[in-house]
């Protein structure tokens, strides 16, 4: 086999699994195969995920537009882990609510084979051929309840929006194409270095304000709440973490691969991104009282939190970000389950108030749960606030103190809004409770997440050296 | 033994997950067991530190009982105690059985009552035990959840405003502490205390918006641990979480605050900003002192006005809190061991008050001055009691209150005797707000119909109050027994503050010659 097909040969054994599900589907009972479907997918992602993970494969492939290092391997592995995690705990959640489609699990493969291009790209148009592809496949799966109607605007303005900030990545991609001569990150990094010419700068622009719309940093976050209201509970989950980690990573190619030696001329636009998300993510979530809305305003301020390591510009600053993309990931993976199991008598419900006394209904539940929200405000002894710590210190060694400073100040006021959550639990008045029975699968995620938070292990399970490596592989 | 502080740090929490691992139930059984577990394990904690106390040399100025481990994102996992800390540590470990004795007549939710205590002691010897930086920041922010939950659960009618005023407020003071701390990380390369006690800090001028900063970066640290500590004190005019939190919380919660909690702020400015940036601290000095003076004498006024006994109690501790940060910038032998002293002291003395309140609401349900009055006629144990904690926080010789605020008096007084003037005072005022208090609690006749049938302390009560009694005593009439352990310390530490500020003072002398 070439070495080409080599190096993008987990690509192709998921796309081949795709396919093939695909057809085993279509000629046989369609819909009756979805349960099955899930859980094969499930476990090909975690196979591939091993896999990726023992090789050492590193190398480029078709002429460098495929790039195999420690940084693809780390956020490649993240992404798949964490959407077969989603994929499994949603299941009952899809049997329960009558969207048992059997396309649901073709298309989380698909839009997971994008991400897996997205964050290994090593040309523009690599890039922009893996965006595509999740972005299109997720737009479908937000408005899987066809006869919803908040699902189908969700899907509708996730399409619109979404199509928009192509654009606007796609005219950067051709500016910097016409100033750099090329659409290979090797090439463009020549051009873009010293003085950069204004055109090229223009290009960066655009695609840095086309990348935020990917990552839902504010100014460029109106999507994030419809859609995540809308979406079905698991689609919500799989778009709070695995794109996210993807967007950010493909943000970090862009920066480092192709802008790395004009750090100063991306850096000042990243921190102001990072600012204004993180005050917009924290301020708007106070007024939220869908949980789903509340955890959108949420993704958005931590989003900005992951930028502020970016916008150090260093590979401190990398390493810092995967870092706070793999334990976001998992609290969000923890909070999640616990909406999926959110039922009263039968219905779904995600009105923030239906957790009065949750810690009488079920205490265990709510312990974690309370671990999960201490953990997004950044409070120690909590994992969250040894991730918020390592952006911090990533910030400050760059020189952005003010952006450390005012992060945090935000950080006090999203404080608010994940103790509003606990206080709804511990000390809410009595309501009608929540249903107690609860799938196996979600109460396991709420758990082991739960209990993760609190896992400081020396190195965290080998999770800081592999994102050090990473980090390493990245910036030169 | 080497891991002994972890022993100690560790075990209450480990007692806090048997609770809540294996306790199944909430019985009454399943209560009394919750709660003879968790004054066991307090028991036990306070068994084992004696033998921190009795291995802690005294003569030694270094840090001793060190261990020291590989952690994450390379930080430290390190603890250690020296004559600053370790009598701080011997009260976490003294006053949590009292405590916990303290609350068995609670009935709601008990089990995780228990747990939140005892996570919450685990977490507060952390605080005086840790010697990495971020540690420290751990252990000090983590304490905030269990507290959190303590006001918020169990406390009173507008418990919910009080534990998000409460936890917001300090947690805001706090970030801005952990980018000073990352700061210092990133100047000194470790986040080792020991190394950064050692490590001289810059001091050159700096400009910061065209402003100029005397003192540099050390100034500007100094300002950043300055915002966490002075909101946890708390002092003047930062203090407005502290009545609220007081007034609602439960009664244990009241005693760990004030008793425990609040001593976290001193023992910073003691640890950090004192010795690491001594230029800083020399800078904004006098402006701590007149913040303090102005704490004792304006929460003095503000506390005799109070209709709420919690609230009136919260207040004197503003005050005497203020006599604590004046003795620390006083920056002298004398102000820092009063200010050690003070602070020791207090935790007796405002703890036992809060329980003394705790004793008479449990049995009227009510805090309101006004609905007592004439109780020395029914209850003349508690009567005793109560006069003598009175006496204790008015500052009366032959009381550890006196020795407290004696010494930092003093020590004041050689720095800027205005002050020590204002300060004084508050002394005044002390007596008259908690005379009057105890006047119109306890004196005067029983007119009062719901009065008539209150009983005396019971033997539970009793044993809770007589270590208290004997400490703040034995402490009045013999107070070697603390300025032994921490002097040799705390003069390491003048000695060390008067060389790294001897160029400052040095320039200020001259520059008022030359005026």
């Amino acid at each position: 086999m070439s070495a080409d097909l080599t190096i993008i040969l987990p690509e192709i054994v998921l796309a081949v699994y795709a396919l093939g599900a695909l057809l085993a589907a279509v000629y046989t009972g369609k819909d009756a195969l979805t349960r099955l479907l899930i859980w094969l997918t499930a476990a090909v992602f975690i196979v591939v995920a091993f896999w990726i993970g023992v090789s050492s494969e590193i190398g480029t492939g078709f002429s460098a537009m495929i790039v195999k290092d420690g940084f693809s391997r780390f956020a490649q592995v993240t992404i798949l882990l964490s959407a077969a995690v989603v994929l499994i705990m949603g299941q009952d959640h899809m049997a329960r609510f009558g969207l048992e489609k059997f396309e649901y699990p073709l298309l989380i493969t698909l839009a997971v084979i994008g991400m897996m291009v997205m964050v290994s790209a090593g040309n523009l148009l690599t890039l922009y051929m893996g965006l595509e592809l999740q972005s299109l496949s997720m737009y479908v799966v937000a408005s899987l309840r066809r006869d919803n109607v908040k699902s189908t605007e969700a899907g509708l303005k996730y399409f619109v929006l979404g199509a928009l900030s192509s654009g606007l990545l796609l005219y950067g991609i051709s500016l910097t194409y016409g100033y750099a001569g090329s659409t290979e990150f090797s090439a463009v990094i020549l051009a873009a270095s010293g003085s950069v010419p204004l055109g090229l700068l223009f290009g960066l622009v655009f695609m840095l304000a086309g990348l935020a719309f990917k990552v839902s940093a504010a100014p460029f976050h109106m999507w994030t709440p419809d859609v995540y209201e809308g979406a079905p509970t698991p689609v919500t989950a799989f778009m709070a973490t695995a794109p996210k980690v993807a967007a950010i990573c493909m943000f970090a190619r862009v920066t480092h691969d192709a802008f790395g030696n004009v750090v100063s001329d991306w850096q000042q636009i990243i921190a102001l991104l990072s600012l204004l998300s993180m005050f917009v993510g924290s301020i708007a979530a106070i007024g939220q009282r869908d949980i789903k809305r509340l955890m959108a305003y949420s993704s958005i301020a931590h989003m900005g939190y992951a930028l502020m390591g970016l916008a150090a510009g260093t590979a401190g600053g990398v390493e810092a970000m995967l870092l706070y993309m793999a334990i976001y990931v998992v609290m969000n993976i923890g909070t999640f389950a616990f909406i999926l199991s959110m039922t009263r008598d039968g219905l779904e419900t995600t009105d923030i108030t239906s957790l009065n006394q949750l810690s009488k209904a079920r205490p265990g539940a709510a312990l974690a749960l309370l671990l999960l929200m201490f953990s997004l405000a950044g409070i120690p002894p909590t994992l969250g606030f040894f991730a918020k710590f390592a952006v911090l210190q990533a910030a400050v060694d760059a020189g952005l103190v003010w952006l450390a400073v005012l992060g945090m100040i935000a950080s006090v006021i999203g404080a608010f809004y994940y103790l509003r959550i606990v206080y709804y639990m511990y000390f809410g008045e009595s309501g009608t409770p929540l249903d107690n029975e609860v799938p196996v699968f979600q109460m396991v995620a709420l758990a082991a997440s739960g209990v993760l938070m609190l896992a400081l292990f020396p190195n965290l399970l080998g999770l800081e050296p592999a994102a050090a490596n990473a980090a390493a592989a990245l910036v030169r | 033994m080497d891991n002994l502080l972890s022993i100690v740090t560790f075990t209450p929490m480990i007692a806090a997950a048997i609770l809540a691992l294996f306790l199944r139930g909430d019985d009454a059984a399943a209560q009394r067991n919750a709660k003879w577990l968790a004054l066991g394990a307090t028991t036990f904690t306070f068994i084992v530190s004696l033998f921190v106390l009795s291995g802690f040399d005294a003569s030694n100025t270094d840090f001793q009982l060190v261990e020291e481990r590989d952690w994450v994102l390379g930080l430290r996992y390190k603890l250690g105690v020296d004559g600053i800390s370790v009598l701080f540590v011997m009260l976490t470990t003294f006053l949590m059985p009292l405590v916990i004795a303290s609350c068995w007549d609670v009935t709601t939710r008990v089990k995780d009552y228990m747990v939140a205590l005892l996570v919450l002691e685990s977490l507060m010897i952390g605080v005086f035990c840790a010697l990495d930086l971020i540690l420290f920041y751990l252990f000090f922010e983590a304490g905030l959840i269990p507290m959190f939950l303590i006001i918020g659960i169990w406390g009173g009618a507008n418990r919910i405003y009080a534990s998000f005023k409460f936890f917001l407020y300090t947690l805001l003071g706090s970030v801005l502490m952990l980018v000073a701390m990352i700061a210092m990380y990133l100047d000194a390369g470790t986040t080792d205390i020991p190394t950064l006690l050692a490590h001289q800090f810059s001091y050159a001028p700096l400009n910061v918006l065209g402003l100029e900063v005397v003192g540099g970066a050390q100034t500007l640290l100094w300002l950043a641990f300055f915002a966490s500590f002075a909101v946890k004190m708390p002092m003047w005019p930062v203090h407005t979480w502290l009545p609220d939190a007081h007034v609602q919380a439960p009664t244990a919660g009241s005693v760990v605050l004030a008793a425990i909690l609040l001593k976290m702020g001193g023992y910073g400015f003691l640890r950090f900003s004192l010795p690491m940036f001594p230029v800083g601290s020399e800078v904004m000095g006098s402006l701590v002192l007149w913040l303090s003076a102005i704490a004792i004498v304006y929460t003095s006024l503000v506390a005799m006005m109070q209709e709420d006994m919690k609230k009136l109690i919260a207040y004197s501790s503003v005050a005497h809190m203020g006599f604590v940060t004046m003795g620390i910038f006083a920056a002298n032998q004398q102000g820092i061991d009063g200010a050690i002293f003070q602070m020791i002291s207090h935790g007796f003395v405002s703890g036992a008050l809060f329980l003394c309140v705790g004793v008479i609401y449990d049995r009227m349900h009510t805090r309101e001055i006004a609905a007592y009055g004439g109780l020395v006629n029914r209850m003349p144990a508690y009567a005793l009691v109560f006069m003598l904690f009175t006496l204790a926080n008015v500052g009366l010789p032959g009381t550890s209150g006196f020795v407290g605020e004696f010494l930092t008096l003093m020590g004041v007084f050689q720095v800027n005797t205005w002050v020590a003037l204002v300060a004084t005072t508050g002394v005044i005022f002390s007596a008259c707000y908690a005379l009057w208090l105890y006047r119109r609690v306890v004196f005067g006749d029983l007119i009062k119909e719901s009065l008539r049938s209150i009983t005396d302390m019971t033997g539970r009560e009793r044993a809770i109050f007589a270590p208290l009694v004997v400490a703040t005593i034995l402490l009045g009439v013999y107070p070697s027994l603390i300025t032994d352990i921490i002097g040799p310390s705390v003069a390491n530490l003048v000695e060390t503050y008067d060389i790294a500020t001897a160029d400052l003072v040095l320039d200020r002398a001259v520059a008022d010659a030359g005026h």
